[in-house]
């Protein structure tokens, strides 16, 4: 069957299982586009195109398969490059296509021509310039491949409009793409080491990254700790790997980590690490993480391994695989835990916890942000998946709301980008239309990408935005009152739009909530009705986000904040 | 850790972007390449390349590590450890001044070194050797005035896969 290029791209969609796609046109794309218009994809079209990558990159989070995107040449590419980095550090499998100038013009600085293989060479896991429609099928079978096994990525695939509309031969069943083989499988040794380990240990700690969400393990490690009783901390990527209301989880470490999970890993002797890369938000400074663990380190991909911290095993594998070999071989040599020693190790994390919990002060007229998140989990159940934006709302969100399920929280970790979470949740509730999906966002982030409002209204993607509107640029500011005296420079955001206004004008339900009592009320009604609806609540605008290990101190060195922030 | 000069083995995939790829994942990531060869293999898709970096060890793991995340990477390899031999290859041009012509042919007959073009006012040569052999020469070279010179970056050879 002949078929030309644009319909052997949209052909391989389907052979892939995409039924949605977020995008935006142009010159370079018409024919994909026209194609499109008979095709029974579902095509989302958002408002800028760093929007439909992080919308594909929230499917894709939420869903675990592979979200897409398509664009067109030029500035429609070079639009989409920090949506790329933010999936790329977070290792989020998504496939977004570029339209090019036809090849006759690439090289000639031709109108809308930009060299996005190269851009984006550095942020891609890997990317490909399709230079005839022959190569066409094969390289997006490739993508997808590449996309999703091993350590997840982005992958980008650059789509000459000559390409696009020239023919050949196209046959599903016979497209043959390059042998990857990427598993690895743990060794029984290195399974026996970390029997020994734990045999000798008194205080083991787990600690869960997104490799562990990734990798689909959380079953596994939550099985391990239950079954053997050791406690669990995670990083923000492995928020919801463990349940986090179990008696057993801590709490996220690191620099707005809770402390007693930063205690713990201060003060425990064999640390299980899965799934994470101990960046330096998790650590503090390096030379003092974990002084007085052995480490076991568990992860897919060898340059995680020995990068930043050094363990004393590291064990190269697909952390479910993994794990399950490691619960097996535990069961079969009868792995044990002292008991009365590890009843000692947990009352001594109580005490912890019982000295520094978690907590903030709602008195008084004013909003408490931390108030907002816990009257969510309330209102909800938990039974919602949350995106977030980045800075102060990222981290309170991480610290009081407490996720069960993995894929239940979504936020860019590794690049911390703002704007992510509004089209990051359109995304996501395009592939869940039947859950509540909430954006706890920042008003400094919300701007960044408040256009995608225009999104959720025109197709009634009914996401919920929290905004926590501290006029400020929060995070910044409180590290300009913790380190530069209190010289807010460029940090007040006080001149904003009417939030209210601004979503109503967007076709969408707009609510301003300014007292404590009116924050549960608001939020049922928001999710009474099936429609896209932003909060606006007005919050204690400068409220510091406590605990916090200061930059180049060690986790066990925490600042605690005021008594009136802790009472 | 000790630093010292390792010899990195890499086949690749002979795509159009590969060594922009290689190149960019060291700069990217802060890693010096001290020298670079790209050959052919004898199937044609598949490329050698051999780099030279100078770390510890453990920072030459982690250049292996990050080329191995490489899509179109087949096999990273670390020579220095291996049985393997090493050659470079510098062509030079000493010019026949008057006050060194005489010395310039008593050096090229005394170390037998390959000339490969000569004319009135200057000699080539071909020099190639492993490490040792090369600063040998350069040393040599050097007090008789090099004109010009240019140096490929070193290949080599394992003596069994
Ligand atoms: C695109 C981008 N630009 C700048 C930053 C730096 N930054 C980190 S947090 C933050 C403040 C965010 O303000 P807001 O969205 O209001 O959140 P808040 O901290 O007040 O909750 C800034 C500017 C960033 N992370 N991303
Ligand atoms: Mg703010």
């Amino acid at each position: 069957m002949k078929l030309k290029g644009s319909q052997i791209l949209l052909e391989m969609l389907k052979e892939e299982k995409v039924d949605l796609i977020f995008g935006y046109p142009g010159g370079a794309v018409l024919d994909i586009y026209d194609q499109l218009y008979k095709s029974k994809i579902k095509h989302i079209l958002v408002r800028h195109e760093q929007g439909a990558v992080h919308a594909a990159d929230g499917y894709a989070r939420a869903t675990g398969r592979v979200g897409v995107c398509l664009v067109t040449s030029g500035p429609g590419a070079t639009n989409t490059v920090t949506g790329i980095a933010t999936a790329n550090m977070d290792s989020i499998p998504i496939v977004v296509f570029t339209g090019q100038v036809p090849t006759t013009l690439i090289g000639n600085d031709a109108f809308q021509e930009s060299d996005i293989t190269g851009i984006t060479r550095p942020c891609t896991k890997h990317n490909f310039l399709v230079r005839s429609v022959e190569e066409l099928a094969a390289t997006i079978k490739e993508a997808f491949h590449i996309a999703r096994s091993g350590r997840p990525g982005p992958v980008l695939v650059d789509l000459p409009k000559n390409v696009m509309a020239a023919e050949t031969e196209f046959d599903p069943a016979n497209i043959k793409i390059r042998n990857y083989d990427v598993t690895h499988k743990p060794v029984p040794k290195k399974l026996s080491q970390v029997f020994e380990m734990l045999s000798h240990a008194k205080r083991p700690l787990l600690m869960t990254g997104g490799g562990v969400i990734l990798g689909r393990a959380a079953g596994e490690l939550t099985e391990l700790a239950r079954k053997y009783q050791i406690p669990v901390t995670g990083t923000l990527m492995g928020l919801g790997s463990f349940p986090g209301t179990d008696p057993l989880w801590l709490g996220m470490l690191g620099m707005h980590g809770t402390y007693h999970a930063n205690m713990a890993v201060s003060h425990c002797d064999l640390l299980i690490a899965v799934g994470v890369r101990f960046d330096d938000r998790v650590t503090g400074t390096i030379e003092t993480f974990a002084p007085n663990a052995q480490i076991v380190q568990i992860d897919i991909d060898p340059s995680s391994i020995n990068r930043n911290v050094v363990v004393e095993l590291p064990i190269i594998g697909e952390t479910k695989a993994t794990l399950n070999d490691l619960l097996h071989f535990l069961a079969e040599h009868k792995y044990a835990p002292d008991k009365s020693a590890r009843k000692e190790w947990l009352a001594e994390i109580e005490q912890w916890k019982e000295k520094v919990p978690l907590t903030y002060c709602q008195n008084g007229e004013i909003i408490k942000p931390q108030y907002v998140i816990e009257m969510l989990h309330k209102v909800t159940n938990g039974d919602v998946i949350v995106t977030t934006e980045v800075g102060q709302n990222q981290m309170w969100t991480a610290q009081f709301f407490k996720f069960d399920k993995p894929n239940s929280f979504i936020t860019s970790g590794g690049l911390g980008t703002m704007g992510y979470g509004l089209p990051a949740a359109i995304g996501v509730k395009c592939a869940f239309p039947d859950k509540n999906v909430v954006d706890i966002a920042g008003d400094g982030s919300i701007q960044m990408n408040i256009q995608e409002l225009a999104t959720a209204a025109q197709y009634n993607i009914a996401v919920k935005v929290v905004l926590l509107n501290n006029g400020f640029l929060g995070m910044v500011r409180q590290w300009q009152e913790l380190f530069y005296e209190k010289r807010y420079s460029h940090t007040d955001m006080t001149y904003a739009p009417d939030f209210v206004k601004l979503a109503e004008a967007f076709g969408i339900i707009g609510m301003r909530i300014t007292k404590p009592a009116d924050v549960e009320k608001a939020l049922r009604d928001a999710f009474a009705v099936d429609k896209p609806v932003l909060m606006d609540f007005r919050v204690s605008r400068e409220e510091c986000v406590y605990p916090m290990v200061r930059p180049g101190e060690s986790l066990s060195e925490m600042d605690l904040g005021t008594r009136e922030m802790i009472n | 850790m000790e630093k010292k000069e390792h010899i990195i083995s890499i086949l690749v995939y002979n795509k159009p972007d590969v060594l922009a790829r290689i190149a960019g994942t060291l700069g990217g990531k802060g890693y010096n390449i001290e020298s670079l060869s790209v050959n052919t293999t004898t199937q044609y898709e598949i490329s050698k390349i051999v780099m030279t970096s100078i770390g510890n060890q453990a920072t030459i793991s982690r250049i292996e590590n990050q080329l191995q995340r490489l899509v179109d990477v087949i096999s990273v390899d670390d020579l220095t450890n291996v049985e393997s031999v090493h050659r470079e290859m510098v062509l030079v041009r000493l010019d026949l001044t008057e006050d060194k012509k005489d010395q310039i042919k008593k050096a090229v007959d005394d170390n037998q070194w390959k000339v490969i073009k000569s004319g009135e006012h200057y000699v080539i040569l071909e020099i190639t050797g492993d490490k040792a052999q090369i600063d040998l020469a350069m040393a040599r070279l050097e007090p008789l005035g090099i004109a010009d010179i240019t140096r490929t970056g070193l290949v080599a050879l394992e003596l069994k896969n």
